[in-house]
């Protein structure tokens, strides 16, 4: 289906207030099409229960449209088999059970693991906790004056270090870029370490295909992909699922328990204790559904005209900076001479413009760019041009405020 | 009202009392916070002179923060340690005299956080935690 902008609105209930208002804020959470809530409305109404706990009716029905929802997120991202996507709580959660459930029983004191400076605080704290626990190092690649990862830095790690893991984000959240996933990918491979990419935000913005990009994990939440929040997504690889040790245990991810053990069961409910986030995971389904009614390339091409015209708009204005290298997705960071990120946001705000402030969860990126915090505003496909106007409005508002 | 009147605008332009080459250091006089959701940081070094509190500041972060040390740093003049300790949220609020909103007030909260513990510290007491500043009602 073609993008036509008041339809693709009108499936959205938060649009239809009257006061003119911007989101701009999806790079955090996205909306979420009525679709998607009538859908998890349903599994409340009419048939919640349990999955694979039953053998009611209504337990029949939950189970098969949870396991229906796999299937869809399985053909989504192209995954092998469908055994291969696990449920989580977020992207979070999944990158944590790769440190926890991968990781920690693969990787020992001295071996190394690649991340970049673009990586935000969920692909960085649990390989810093792992290097507290079991003593590995991190390795990081840095920007090259291009704005881009760089790539001569990444080569000399991957050749000289003890890599065992390349943990790496598809699209950074304050600067937009996308890493060239497929070059990385493959010379990890060709050194014999996994690859672990946060998709975090490339998501919503690009076709992800787990099958051609050969990772060995590929992270995501469901609320930044016009989702449920609460359910997350781990793809893992059949091979890396054989080497992995249950994380969080419970019912449900065990073949039998005894007094003085416990066999786990099969993936990927081995990795899914206790009951799941049911209707987060049909929901999630239905978010997919609905991004799958429109074609990637359109997606790609609408987005990229919002965020070319915000670039415009913005470097009218002398005071601002934007930060990072051209050919951004999905989101502008940005600085203003003489008034803090968080005034700006605020300023908006009352204007009913919604922007963020602050590292964006991002700290070591903003430390290297010399910044204590930025403004980011981000895109998805119900912006529009005038949420643009409105946002400038509101930058401009926020100059003359500060300038008395 | 509005959240930027002059005087927040003023004190945030023209800060009193602010020392730039003031750092972090090992005195157990000085003492530092921040405001994770922001980034905005303060510290202070303290100092006694016959019971009366004389601090020394610097700090970085938005306009609100930065207005509400400046503000304070005039509002202690002359006093204890122990009638700093008694100063709440209302009194800060009354001297910011802006509507803080929700999403504002550990920025406007964080100097009262930072001189309070900077006295705490310096007496070897426990220091508050945010929910202790924000005055947050356990009941």
């Amino acid at each position: 289906m073609k993008i036509d902008l008041i339809n693709l609105r009108e499936s959205f209930s938060i649009f239809e207030k009257e006061k003119s208002s911007a989101y701009l804020d999806s790079a955090a959470t996205a909306q979420v099409p009525d679709s998607v809530i009538n859908k998890m409305e349903e599994y409340y109404k009419y048939y919640c229960s349990n999955v694979h706990r039953g053998v009611n009716l209504q337990n029949e029905k939950s189970t098969n449209e949870f396991e229906t929802a796999r299937n869809v997120i399985q053909s989504f991202v192209d995954a092998k088999y469908v055994s291969e996507i696990v449920f989580t709580k977020n992207c979070t959660e999944s990158i944590n059970l790769v440190a926890n459930g991968w990781a920690k029983h693969n990787l020992k004191a001295g071996d190394g693991i690649v991340l970049s400076i673009l990586e935000h605080h969920s692909n960085i704290v649990p390989w810093l906790q792992l290097k507290k626990e079991i003593g590995i190092n991190l390795h990081w690649i840095d920007l090259s004056e291009d704005g881009q990862l760089d790539m001569n830095q990444y080569e000399k790690i991957i050749e000289e270090e003890n890599i065992k893991l390349v943990a790496i984000t598809g699209q950074s959240n304050v600067l937009g870029i996308q890493t060239d996933l497929i070059n990385i990918i493959a010379k990890a491979k060709a050194k014999g370490a996994p690859v672990l990419v946060d998709a975090a935000q490339l998501i919503a913005h690009k076709q992800v295909n787990v099958q051609k990009l050969d990772c060995d994990f590929l992270a995501f939440s469901g609320h930044k992909l016009y989702g449920p929040t609460g359910i997350g997504v781990l793809y893992v690889k059949r091979e890396r699922q054989e080497e992995m040790q249950p994380w969080i245990t419970g019912g449900g991810s065990v073949l039998e328990v005894h007094r003085d053990k416990f066999i786990p069961s099969e993936t990927p409910s081995m990795f899914e204790a206790g009951t799941p986030p049911i209707a987060e995971a049909i929901g999630l389904a239905e978010s997919i559904k609905w991004i799958n009614m429109y074609e990637w390339k359109d997606i790609q091409e609408y987005e990229s005209s919002l965020i070319s015209y915000a670039t415009e708009e913005m470097n009218k204005i002398s005071s601002l900076k934007i930060l990072g290298s051209n050919n951004k997705h999905g989101c502008i960071s940005f600085i203003l001479d003489g008034i803090h990120p968080h005034d700006v946001a605020d300023i908006a705000g009352e204007m009913d413009v919604s922007i963020r402030a602050g590292n964006h969860c991002a700290m070591p990126l903003h430390t290297a760019l010399g910044i204590p915090a930025s403004n980011r505003m981000s895109i998805a496909l119900y912006n529009k041009k005038e949420d643009i106007d409105l946002l400038i409005k509101a930058i401009n508002k926020a100059i003359t405020i500060f300038s008395k | 009202m509005d959240i930027y009147a002059d005087n927040i605008l003023d004190h945030y332009k023209r800060p009193r009392g602010k020392d730039e080459s003031l750092c972090v250091n090992e005195q157990r006089s000085c003492h530092s916070e921040k405001n994770p959701s922001c980034g905005d940081s303060l510290i202070m070094e303290l100092e006694i002179d016959n019971g009366i509190v004389k601090i020394k500041w610097n700090g970085s972060g938005c306009a609100i923060s930065q207005a509400a040390i400046s503000l304070l740093s005039e509002e202690i003049e002359g006093k204890t340690e122990e009638e700093i300790l008694k100063l709440n949220k209302k009194d800060i609020i009354k001297m910011l005299g802006v509507p803080i909103s929700t999403s504002r007030i550990k920025c406007a909260l964080l100097c009262l956080h930072t001189i309070k513990n900077t006295i705490k510290k310096s007496k070897g007491e426990v220091l508050n935690k945010w929910e202790d500043t924000l005055e947050i009602d356990h009941e």
